[in-house]
């Protein structure tokens, strides 16, 4: 585009040249963020090689291998090297090729990386949003960890990563690579280069269309995969602690860049390191979002019916929100109904108990006063006796002499 | 974390140069103001060069038109290996007539427009990977020498722009006034601008950390710039220096003592023009979107 636009020349000093420095100083205040996801088996030295790459003492404990699946371990490190503060992540998979039945392993992993995806997209589609401070947690590079069988590449290898060389940058290494010869590690890396190129699975190639790193890119390029040896143990070699791999038969130097590739990989994660995060985003999280919107129903109608597609695009999506909203008050009621009914019921039992008791006692009761009803009578039948006697006794007494004792009654 | 050597990602801050050498930045700027106020002497004066065709003397169809046009002006300029993509929106007619209601209407619609535009590229299911960026990023209004308050038609515009981008206003041909009437003309535009709740840039609520506030709190202590514009080089010293040669003396342009022409050359290209970008891109777009996705 630049070829339409009359190119002027400066007469002097302008000062713009500053915009770089300007963009950099930014970035640094707010800070970069770089997510590693780790793709291997348990014990093929993942753990090892993250720490030897970025010279550190990460803890990650051993895993099992009795998981029942494939899942994935996220941790977060903030590292700061002079000015640059870096959030690394790392997501390991635990589980991985440990179960019988490994159809389904690659599946957890293509979950999450897409579930990071929407995560963006969910952001990026809010009405009030902030992808300015927005916490990037998708993946920006893949180390796949492959095994040093020496031979080829496992059915496992290559179904997982050809799920996945659409949605990240993939960079195979070969894992615990010491227990390779120099020579078979020639022909274990083109036999699977070989292969990875007859199953059309596109790894990632470092740029070469610029300049300063063209040819060492290239020259890597055509070494991969790294062949990578890790440790979290140091060695005293002369007087220096060195990491290494201390055998009977000699030590492995992990920085030793003719006993392996890691240090060669580390060198490429961190002169890539903005190559790879912006593949991840204008190419992988593009083709996700391009997917996605076309899933929900999204289209880029023609230029006329533009302003129609952005209201619709929002109508639908507002739409949906709404019957989604809808259907959860629906739930909601139901849900309340169910309980009121619930709650009626067990009180009418309550009532019907009460009820029941309440006539038990109404029986008791009248039976009760039925039985003193008697004893009631019985007593007024002696006291209307007793009436009779004593009135009897007077009339005796009143026509009899006064000689006898009137027998005072008790009353 | 502990590092226990060296890593090397600071490499990543020299690909990040590499990377943003190669694209080239894109720039827009617009100038507001009443016609002969040395917008295009200003806009020259800035990038060193004949951005604007205009010359000293109208021609007959440099006429005042009726109402408010929009010119923009596109051009690549470079230098040191750094590739600008400058446009520059002159607004001929603005306040020149009779009645300037709503002058501002057409500026207002050319800005939303660019947003507009921005906006439905990002929409699209299948987006460029770099998305032509023609919003503005500064608009810089230029106010005249009257030495007394800032008039009705400054208020208004000032007020209405400021909600939708980034205003730098500025004291245009300050070499009218003195030092002292300088002085004076800036605190009462200055409380003008304080009374009515208006924010111009920098403004005060992106400042992000004490150091920007107190950068920033610097140049707001000065705001607006007395400017002059020159597109004529003249011997001082015996030093070829940018400057309007009149009866009474040469006034440098470059000269801090002379003008505030610096400050703003250093304002908006040397020290914020990302921060301008940035300003535009996550405060005034984003708020345009909500509106424009809240209307529908």
């Amino acid at each position: 585009q630049n070829d339409d636009y009359r190119t002027l020349s400066l007469s002097a000093h302008v000062g713009f040249d500053s915009l770089p420095d300007q963009l950099i100083k930014k970035s640094i205040k707010q800070g970069f963020s770089f997510n590693v996801l780790c793709i291997g088996e348990t014990g093929i030295g993942k753990s090892a090689l993250i720490n030897s790459l970025f010279n550190s003492n990460f803890e990650d404990p051993p895993s099992t291998h009795f998981l029942p699946s494939v899942q994935l371990r996220t941790q977060t490190y903030e590292l700061q090297e002079s000015d640059v503060l870096l959030k690394l992540t790392i997501v390991n998979t635990v589980g991985f090729g440990d179960q019988m039945n490994k159809r389904d392993s690659y599946q957890p992993v293509v979950d999450y990386i897409d579930a990071q995806f929407e995560a963006y997209l969910q952001e990026e589609l809010k009405i009030i949003r902030s992808l300015f401070s927005y916490q990037d947690t998708r993946i920006h590079v893949c180390l796949y960890f492959i095994s040093p069988t020496g031979r080829s590449l496992k059915t496992l290898d290559l179904l997982t990563m050809r799920s996945l060389d659409s949605k990240v940058n993939i960079i195979p290494v070969i894992g615990k690579a010491d227990s390779i010869s120099k020579t078979e590690l020639q022909e274990f890396k083109s036999k699977i280069m070989s292969e990875l190129v007859s199953n059309g699975i596109q790894i990632y190639q470092f740029p070469t269309d610029d300049e300063t790193v063209s040819e060492i890119n290239s020259i890597t390029n055509g070494n991969l995969p790294f062949a990578v040896v890790g440790s979290m143990e140091k060695v005293n070699i002369g007087n220096k602690m060195v990491r290494a791999r201390q055998y009977p038969w000699g030590i492995v130097k992990v920085e030793n860049e003719s006993h392996c590739d890691t240090v060669k990989l580390r060198k490429m994660l961190c002169t890539n390191m903005e190559d790879l995060r912006e593949k991840t985003h204008a190419q992988h999280y593009e083709l996700y979002r391009r997917c996605r919107l076309e899933e929900m129903g999204f289209r880029d109608i023609g230029p006329e019916t533009k302003p129609v597609s952005l209201q619709e695009a929002y109508e639908a999506k507002r739409h949906k929100f709404y019957l989604e909203l809808q259907r959860k008050e629906e739930e909601i009621k139901k849900r309340f109904v169910q309980r009121v009914k619930e709650k009626a019921a067990m009180l009418k039992e309550a009532e019907q108990e009460v009820q029941t008791k309440f006539e038990c006692l109404m029986l008791i009761h009248q039976e009760e006063e039925l039985k003193l009803e008697e004893k009631k009578k019985v007593l007024e039948d002696e006291i209307a006796e007793f009436i009779e006697k004593k009135a009897t006794a007077e009339l005796l007494q009143s026509q009899a002499p006064v000689s006898t004792p009137i027998v005072n009654l008790k009353r | 974390c502990q590092l226990f050597g060296y890593v090397g990602i600071e490499a990543v801050l020299d690909q990040m140069k590499i990377k943003t050498m190669k694209t080239g930045f894109e720039f827009n700027i617009m100038v507001v103001g009443q016609s002969g106020l040395g917008k295009s002497t200003m806009v020259n004066t800035l990038f060193k060069s004949k951005v604007s065709r205009k010359s000293s003397q109208p021609e007959q169809e440099e006429r005042i038109p009726k109402t408010v046009q929009l010119q923009s002006i596109t051009h690549v300029i470079e230098e040191k290996g750094v590739k600008m993509k400058l446009t520059v929106t002159d607004t001929p007619g603005f306040g020149d007539q009779i009645n300037n209601e709503n002058c501002w209407d057409p500026i207002i619609k050319y800005i939303n427009e660019q947003y507009e535009r921005y906006l439905r590229e990002e929409i699209l299911i299948t987006r460029k990977r770099k998305i032509p960026d023609t919003r503005v990023h500064g608009c810089v209004y230029f106010v005249p020498p009257t030495g007394h308050w800032l008039r009705p038609l400054d208020l208004e515009f000032m007020r209405r722009l400021s909600k939708i981008v980034n205003v730098v206003p500025v004291i245009a041909k300050a070499d009218t006034l003195t030092l002292e009437e300088r002085a004076e003309f800036k605190q009462r535009i200055q409380e003008d601008l304080k009374t009515h709740a208006i924010s111009v840039y920098p403004q005060e609520d992106f400042d992000q950390d004490p150091e920007d506030r107190a950068l920033n709190d610097r140049i707001r202590e000065k705001i607006p710039f007395a400017v002059v514009g020159a597109d004529q080089e003249h011997q001082v010293n015996g030093k070829r220096v940018l400057g309007r040669k009149t009866k009474w003396g040469i006034i440098e342009v470059e000269n801090p003592a002379h003008c505030e022409f610096p400050l703003l050359r250093d304002l908006l290209i040397r020290s914020h023009l990302q921060d301008l970008k940035d300003i535009t891109h996550n405060v005034h777009y984003e708020s345009y979107r909500v509106r424009r996705l809240n209307e529908s």
